[in-house]
């Protein structure tokens, strides 16, 4: 799901950093937002509504819109198509509307 | 507390401009924007833009992005804040209150505020419209064009306006299939230049078309497929006329509406305008909101495009920085000249809808 080759368009090729999405392990790239990293794992699913569980993905991208709440690190409510992936992030599906801590 | 003559918020290409005039007017500006680069929403603009020289004509969006930021990062009076978002305004005491790269809460007061936030995207309701793989067009831009990741394989896009067109060439420049481009309006809105460049690739641009449901696969919960069907001249679905496509992309681009949540704050007179993308600020020609001493400038004070939120910016910077009392001596000259860029840009038919929307602004 990532792009090699574009007309116009290069993307330089960062860090290469390990997470875990539900347990499992992954790779993406340092610094990218965790939801573009998760997409580029075929993750399309981020999290459930509390009531109805409907499954949710992410709608604006761009940290406005709260689609794409996921729980980062034991920390609910985390905005992941803004949020920057970090090497070792525990990335959960969120499935209630969390507890501060 | 810290302190700044003018506060800009956002840094796309309003909130660039404005920094940049009014820095050259002499001002002491502090530039404060939530991401880590400067440019906004140009840094996934590929397209070419149009336009006059001045606000960079025939430079991709992107290179724009650039320039501007650069030349901001390297001005003596612009201190830049990025990693930085500003979560409230609190009117009695003029404090912006800001949380810097997600850990330290700063406070910051300006002499003069310019509002340069943007706008985000509208939804659209629709059976279903909550499955994942249901994204803005704007969303799947900034996933392909910014983060090098494709949002899937094939997609619907709803909405034949510039965006809409714009994504969908972008998609297929990043490899990705696009099925076809609905618009619920019985002609295609956007530009006929971006409309022929789809349109030469094969993709079909079907008008009076709406979105009756989406369908998730069993397994994923993701989106599988979609259904439309054709609207009639009361914007009513005909039924019997659906289709259903193949698709696990669907990206909505019918229209922004402006991030105006500080103004609400901050108690500038705000009214509901359809032409300019819902609740915008009434302001004076020198975008002057009903609040002294705060301006706006681009997608937040009526939602148009990137060349007149430059210009928009521009003007909002020169007139905070005059409002301070600061004149190179080329204030007359360049505040005229802008005046005019604006009036060039909405005149003739497609800037139709613009004019009517702020002359219902304007005091």
């Amino acid at each position: 799901m990532r792009i090699e080759q574009h007309p116009i368009l290069t993307f330089e090729k960062k860090k290469e950093v390990e997470f875990t999405f539900d347990g499992k392990k992954m790779k993406g790239y340092e610094g990218e937002p965790i939801a573009s990293a998760l997409h580029a794992n075929g993750v399309m699913v981020l999290s459930y509504s509390k009531n109805s569980h409907r499954a949710r993905g992410f709608y604006c991208a761009i940290g406005n819109c709260s689609s794409c709440l996921m729980t980062v690190n034991g920390e609910p409510n985390v905005r992941v198509c803004t949020e920057k992936l970090r090497e070792g992030m525990v990335v959960e599906t969120q499935r209630d509307r969390g507890d501060l801590k | 507390m810290r302190k700044t003559e003018i506060a800009v918020i956002g840094g796309g290409p309003a909130g660039l401009m404005a920094a940049l005039a009014a820095a050259e007017m002499g001002a002491e500006v502090t530039l404060v924007d939530k991401n880590n680069n400067l440019g906004g929403q140009l840094v996934k603009q590929t397209h070419m833009f149009f336009g006059s020289e001045k606000e960079h004509a025939s430079t991709r969006g992107i290179d724009i992005g650039k320039l501007l930021a650069k030349e901001a990062q390297n001005h003596s009076k612009i201190k830049i804040m990025n990693n930085s978002e500003v979560i409230g305004y609190y009117p009695d005491d003029g404090v912006i209150g800001i949380e810097v790269e997600e850990e330290k809460f700063v406070k910051l007061k300006a002499d003069k505020i310019i509002i340069a936030t943007g706008a985000s995207e509208k939804f659209l309701p629709f059976v279903n419209n909550d499955l994942p793989g249901i994204y803005g067009a704007g969303a799947v831009q900034t996933l392909m064009n910014e983060h090098g990741v494709v949002p899937g394989n094939n997609v619907l896009m709803v909405g034949a306006g510039n965006i809409g067109l714009i994504v969908s060439y972008q998609l297929m420049q990043a490899g990705v299939n696009v099925k076809a481009i609905i618009d619920a309006a019985p002609k295609i809105g956007g530009y006929l230049v971006h409309a022929s460049k789809v349109a030469r690739l094969g993709v079909p641009i079907l008008t009076s078309y709406s979105v009756k449901a989406a369908y998730p696969n069993q397994i994923t919960k993701a989106l599988e497929r979609a259904s439309i069907w054709k609207v009639d001249q009361n914007w009513q679905p005909i039924p019997g006329t659906e289709k259903v496509l193949k698709v696990d992309v669907l990206c909505i681009s019918v229209g922004l509406s402006p991030l105006a949540e500080l103004l609400w704050q901050a108690g500038c007179n705000m009214k509901y305008v359809p032409q300019l993308g819902g609740h915008v600020p009434t302001r004076t020609n020198d975008l002057e909101t009903s609040v002294t001493g705060i301006y706006v400038a681009g997608d937040v004070a009526g939602v148009e495009e990137a060349s007149s939120a430059m210009i928009e910016g521009r003007l909002a910077g020169l007139n905070a920085a005059k409002s301070l009392g600061y004149d190179n001596g080329t204030y007359e000259e360049k505040h005229q000249e802008a005046l005019n860029q604006l009036h060039d840009l909405r005149s003739g038919p497609v800037g139709e809808k613009i004019r009517e929307g702020i002359s219902q602004l304007v005091s």
